[in-house]
């Protein structure tokens, strides 16, 4: 008897389960109610900063986006207009500096470097991104700045000078300049992982297709690659300028701060992030901290038009597949 | 427009010499470029390594800053900061690791797509959340009216965490060979039981290598802390319920002021948090890539 049970016993368990279907059903709603956290975090954070952001809100109301005003003791006027400003010029000029040299890591890296340098120097960009931004804002500061104070600045100011970007440079080692060097540095490799990573996607035969042509490399990366790989490349472009627009540690140590809007790139200014890092300990009024949060909801609704857009790209891109 | 240039470069093969010197420019500024991101890292390492190595010494580690009226302001550390990191990563582990994986587990595990769709959103937005942000979202939610704490400090840095957490155990569940699990219900195992017994373990070294990453990441990060833990004196404090200070808060407050003492300071702590997170991520980094071969190996 219990030799003919015997081979039946695993399947009993799952027969007779109520057991069975309440594990699984407990599983379930344990891990459900987990992932609901990320949703409900993103809820709770626009809900805290537009209620953080009310006193502004209800003070200055949208103006304040483009009022160039921040002015704690007298007149008690604040505005985003000179942050959005200071944010604007140092991440596009930043993406400007850093999207030709992270396009070219990522070339080197998928067609012209010998295979047994590429993990290595892959590992080492991406290294880069490791590094905290506080440590790159310090060496930005104490050695990046004054550098480019003494060596770089004075020279495009006498080359370049009747441009107003290239103006005085200031006695400080902070300025827009050293942000956007610093930024640069920063987003290349996020840049160009995202561009490497497009260009391993593109399809062997038409590389190979356009070499059997006649091309050069170059002719094939310019006719093949690039087309192949635009939407995507966008994609990391936005995803780097996001990372510039956020970042705020390393800008508030190299960039000096300042409320003004002016074209020359060696003067000091502030970014929406910067500004607010900057004020950790000195806000006390209500309306100066409701501000603050104010810039923090810009920050957050252009992140957040960064982040689907972005996301939008790549949907478009993976829906169109391997071609 | 691709098809129509390369017949059109083709069709130039009289200005043989000029294609490819234009070529050999193009690959030699690509290699510069790969050339200069390596020189920049390896400058920005040395720079750090070679001011902070003078100043590095046990006093570092061991001794509170001098106090802001101290008489006697020559034993000077960045102990507080050193004691105040360790509790604020360890208890931001805490809160973001069983979160993170229990997401990763739903989405994988259970989730339809359209669920996982809005969630995975979710954890994209979460992720891209600029840091700074995430600390005044924190400062509205739990500082405003209690006052900052190491608690609010671990948390703004657990909310950094939950994405790469999540991201990183979904990426090596899905790795996981879809025939153990096959196996495991075909043998008249319950699916929790599968998940729970037979899925996650396997998955355990991405988790261990992914959560490596993540806390080589905050433990780097300043500006969820600025609104939230950095207020604070001059001792050696391990009670989250107040604020805690941390390196790099620390280093970034030596780093606004003039005094070239800090400096030196704020150099030799910059030197002892670079080497820990490069040493983690690189370890983290490596550990992946041999279980990544592992598993594609036994399949």
């Amino acid at each position: 008897m219990s030799a003919v049970e015997a081979p039946f016993e695993p399947a009993r368990r799952p027969l007779s389960g109520r057991r069975v279907r309440v594990g699984d059903r407990a599983l379930e709603l344990v891990t459900a109610s987990a992932a609901t956290a990320a949703l409900v975090l993103v809820a709770l954070i626009a809900w805290k900063l537009v209620a953080g952001a009310l006193p502004s809100l209800d003070r200055f109301g949208i103006g304040f986006i483009w009022r160039v005003a921040w002015d704690p003791t007298v007149s008690k006027l604040y505005g985003a207009g000179s942050f959005l400003f200071g944010t604007a010029v140092t991440s596009l000029a930043a993406l400007a500096l850093a999207a030709p040299l992270a396009l070219g890591i990522a070339l080197y890296l998928t067609e012209l470097a010998p295979p047994f340098l590429r993990g290595p120097v892959t590992a080492l960009v991406e290294t880069l991104a490791a590094v905290p931004s506080v440590v790159i804002g310090l060496w930005g500061i104490l050695v990046l700045g004054p550098a480019l104070r003494d060596h770089v600045e004075p020279v495009l100011h006498r080359t370049l000078g009747f441009l107003p970007l290239f103006g005085a440079p200031n006695a400080a080692s902070s300025s827009f300049f050293t942000a956007i060097v610093v930024l640069a540095i920063m987003i290349l490799p996020i840049v160009s992982s995202v561009s490497r990573e497009l260009f391993l996607s593109v399809p062997r035969e038409l590389k190979e297709g356009a070499l059997a042509l006649g091309t050069t490399r170059w002719e094939m990366i310019r006719g093949v690659v690039f087309p192949y790989a635009r939407g995507g490349i966008a994609a990391a472009l936005i995803l780097g300028l996001g990372r510039a627009v956020g970042e705020a540690i390393a800008v508030t140590q190299v960039i000096g701060g300042g409320v003004a809007v002016h074209a020359n790139l060696f003067a000091t200014g502030d970014t929406l992030a910067s500004k607010i890092a900057a004020s950790y300990q000195g806000a006390t009024s209500d309306l100066e901290i409701g501000s603050l949060v104010y810039l923090a909801l810009i920050l957050m609704a252009f992140s957040l038009l960064v982040n689907l857009s972005a996301q939008l790209i790549v949907r478009r891109i993976s829906r169109r597949g391997p071609a | 427009m691709s098809a129509h240039g390369i017949t059109r470069a083709a069709q130039r093969a009289d200005r043989l010499p000029r294609r490819r010197a234009v070529n050999r420019l193009m690959e030699a500024l690509a290699a510069l470029s790969a050339l200069l991101a390596i020189a920049l890292l390896s400058l920005l390492v040395y720079s750090v390594a070679r001011r902070g190595a003078a100043q590095l010494d046990l006093d570092l580690l061991t001794k509170g800053p001098a106090g802001a009226f101290s008489f006697t302001p020559t034993a000077s550390g960045f102990a507080n900061a050193f004691a105040g990191s360790l509790v604020l990563v360890v208890l931001a582990t805490a809160m973001a690791l069983p979160v993170g994986i229990l997401t990763a587990l739903y989405l994988t595990e259970f989730a339809r797509p359209a669920t996982r769709g809005v969630v995975s959103l979710g954890l994209d937005v979460l992720n891209g959340v600029p840091a700074i942000v995430v600390g005044i979202f924190v400062f509205g939610l739990l500082v405003v009216g209690r006052g900052q704490s190491g608690f609010a400090g671990a948390f703004a840095l657990a909310c950094l965490m939950l994405p790469l957490v999540a991201r990183a155990t979904m990426e090596v569940l899905a790795l996981v060979p879809a025939s153990l699990r096959e196996a495991s219900l075909a043998l008249g195992v319950p699916p929790w039981r599968t998940t729970l017994g037979i899925v996650l373990p396997q998955a355990v070294g991405g988790i261990v290598t992914g959560t490596t990453l993540a806390v080589a990441r905050v433990a780097g990060e300043t500006a969820p802390l600025l609104f939230t833990s950095s207020l604070v004196g001059s001792g050696v404090s391990w009670n989250p319920q107040h604020a805690l200070q941390s390196v790099p808060v620390a280093i970034f407050e030596a780093s606004e002021q003039a005094d070239p003492t800090l400096h030196a300071q704020a150099w030799a702590a910059a030197t002892v948090l670079l080497a820990f997170i490069l040493v983690t991520s690189l370890a983290a980094r490596a550990l992946a890539a041999r279980s990544r071969r592992r598993i594609a190996t036994s399949r």
